[in-house]
């Protein structure tokens, strides 16, 4: 034993500079491992004004927090992200490397591990600890979601990116941790250079909406999606899609649902003319109930559904709509 | 000077397949195919039709570089006859895909690119069908030191370098890079075009080459993880199906049901 190892969050703040739900549950299942493996748990967050962000993790359970605050990690740079991550990993030895499955990490993690010679699981929908051998496992879906494995890592530290809604959010701390800012130095050159960015405006974001309503092939084309969005607001949810109508441009592509799109796991989740293949399962069988519309009764998203209806969704979802908003106006 | 491209595919089964087709086998931790065929995993078509389009715009050369056993002609000469023009195997029987994390599986095609390069461009797909690690582009990019940009949806080469568009939850981001660079291609990019069948027989007149394993200096022990574990998935429910007359009552009493059920 001896020397003293750490868990390390790596945190990510929302555009309001707030550190993201996936973060606090990641904060809540590194308090976890890091007392199973009797260290302490620490967080790092890098961005631009995160000082906030800082405060809140030191508030939830964070012994210490590193913070890298700079113009520069405004937003994510493969390069200035990573060189941050390799100073502090040089620094500090830790046990355990926890990032969410999220845009930044499913990039800058592989870098790190390969960097550093270090096994990484990604995509990670669970952790425990194997009585027997004492290991960490960590398991996670592959063929399409069709076979989930559960891989203990040989190196340190085990990096992993974990899904949402994996870990709980944890407790406010009583006493808060320390915060640490990291010297940054002077600006490098990077090789890669971001020229230009192109985001659409959402509502709700798919993500965090309570109630998701998607789409499939059997949809037709764009004109059956208006049906959906209708029912999405009366149910103050978003639209998605299976990959089919994001393919085919009826939606855009960022509305895409699955093991390639968006992972979601709202309080419902209506699945319309979606048959239920694997890569689409593994972005949304979290959600607490399914609901699945669809005209062939052997398809097998009724496998994996709490409520079905068998039938044309141009028939039935007109008079779905209406039926739940009169009640739901009723009730106010 | 030609634009020289590899682009790494994987022999995958055809994920396509309904969740029977994917036997799971708990002693022997493995995964089997039932009654589906190999294919090309989907991104790595992708990569290879982004190939495809910069050589049409700024000329090029194609390398098509699997790293396995047991694998397909006919899927690789399908894939070559796209317009690649040469295919680079390295096939053994330890080379099992089941058997490699990413670590080794990188290493093994960064040492078979060096070896046979050097090259301009890398393309890989954003993740295989089978593992979906979504590491060995990168780590590959990694281990040779050069530039990489992940999740493409447009990749050209233009003056000095690349201009990649890389798909973001909310939009993309336009990403510049000197080369050599390897880039990791996501579906957007387009679906890889069809082969007319001259094309398909005419690509067994194609350059082939392989390697062995002991030409690339690699340690097989080197798994940083280790599979301990594997199950199948625990993902059915029981359905209650609603049942009317006509879809329209069905649906009336769906709704109902989901605001008794306090689903609503
Ligand atoms: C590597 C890889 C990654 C992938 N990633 C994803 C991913 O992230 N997300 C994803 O969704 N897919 C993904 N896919 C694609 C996936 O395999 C399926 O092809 C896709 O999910 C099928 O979409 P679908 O269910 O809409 O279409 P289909 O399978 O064609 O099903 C259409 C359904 O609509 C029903 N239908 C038709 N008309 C009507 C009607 N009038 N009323 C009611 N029902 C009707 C039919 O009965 C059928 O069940 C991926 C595939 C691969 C190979
Ligand atoms: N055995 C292999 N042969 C050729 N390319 C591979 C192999 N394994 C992985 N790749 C490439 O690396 C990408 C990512 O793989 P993975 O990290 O396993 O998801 C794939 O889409 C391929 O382009």
């Amino acid at each position: 034993m001896g020397e003293e190892r750490a868990t390390l969050v790596l945190a990510e703040v929302t555009s309001s500079k707030n550190i993201t739900g996936h973060t606090l549950e990641l904060m809540g299942l590194g308090a976890k491992l890091a007392e199973q493996d009797q260290g302490r748990l620490r967080a790092l967050v890098m961005g631009s004004g995160v000082g906030m962000a800082a405060d809140e993790l030191a508030r939830h359970g964070a012994e210490k927090v590193y913070v890298a605050d700079h113009p520069s990690l405004q937003s994510y740079h493969p390069e200035l992200h990573l060189m941050v991550l390799k100073n502090l990993l040089a620094k500090e030895p830790f046990s355990i490397l926890l990032a969410g499955h999220t845009s930044m990490a499913q990039d800058l993690l592989p870098r790190l591990a390969f960097q550093e010679g270090c096994g990484l699981v990604t995509d990670c929908v669970g952790v425990d600890m194997d009585v027997s051998s004492g290991q960490l496992l960590f398991h996670k879906p592959i063929f399409g979601g069709n076979a989930i494995a559960s891989f203990a890592i040989k190196s340190l530290p085990r990096m992993v990116t974990v899904r949402a809604r994996v870990g709980e959010p944890p407790e406010p701390s009583l006493s808060p941790g320390e915060i640490i800012y990291l010297e940054m130095g002077d600006p490098v050159e990077t090789k890669m250079r971001i020229t230009g960015r192109v985001a659409e405006e959402r509502q709700v974001r798919l993500e965090e909406a309570p109630v998701v309503v998607s789409g499939g092939r059997g949809m037709g084309g764009p004109e059956g999606f208006q049906l959906l969005n209708q029912l999405a607001e009366v149910l103050g949810g978003a639209v998605g899609a299976s990959r089919p109508p994001c393919d085919a441009g009826w939606v855009p592509s960022t509305s895409q649902v699955g093991i390639t799109g968006k992972v979601v796991a709202p309080n419902l989740y209506i699945a319309v003319a979606i048959s239920g293949a694997s890569q689409h399962l593994s972005g949304m069988v979290e959600s607490k109930k399914i609901v699945a519309i669809n005209k062939d009764p052997e398809a097998y998203i009724f496998k994996v559904a709490d409520y079905g209806l068998v039938g044309d969704w141009q028939e039935a979802l007109p008079v779905f709509t209406s039926k739940l908003k009169e009640c739901l106006q009723e009730r106010g | 000077m030609e634009l020289r491209m590899v682009v790494c595919v994987k022999q995958v089964p055809d994920p396509d397949g309904p969740p029977s087709s994917f036997q799971v086998n708990q002693e022997t931790k493995r995964v089997t195919p039932q009654g589906i065929p190999p294919v090309i995993s989907p991104f790595d078509e992708n990569a290879l039709e982004a190939a495809l389009r910069i050589k049409e715009a700024v000329g090029g050369y194609i390398t098509l570089l699997s790293l396995g056993r047991g694998f397909s002609k006919a899927v690789f000469l399908k894939a070559m006859a796209t317009g690649a023009d040469r295919l680079l195997l390295v096939e053994g029987n330890s080379l099992d895909p089941q058997a490699l994390d990413s670590w080794s599986t990188a290493r093994l095609l960064a040492a078979a690119i060096k070896r046979d390069g050097p090259y301009q461009l890398i393309l890989t797909g954003r993740q295989a069908a089978d593992t979906n690690a979504g590491q060995v582009g990168l780590g590959i990019a990694q281990l040779l030191g050069i530039p990489s940009i992940s999740l493409a949806q447009k990749v050209e080469v233009v003056e000095g370098g690349l201009r990649v568009e890389r798909v973001l939850p909310d939009g993309y981001e336009i990403v510049e890079s000197p080369l050599p660079a390897l880039v990791t291609v996501s579906h957007e990019v387009g679906e890889l075009r069809y082969p007319p069948l001259p094309a398909i027989k005419a690509a067994r007149s194609l350059p082939q080459d392989s390697l062995r394993l002991e030409d690339l200096g690699v340690n097989l022990l080197g798994n940083l993880l280790q599979l301990t574990r594997l199950a199948p998935p625990s993902r059915e429910r029981t359905c209650v199906l609603m049942e009317g007359e006509s879809p329209e009552e069905a649906a009336e009493k769906l709704a109902l049901r989901l605001l008794e059920d306090k689903v609503l």
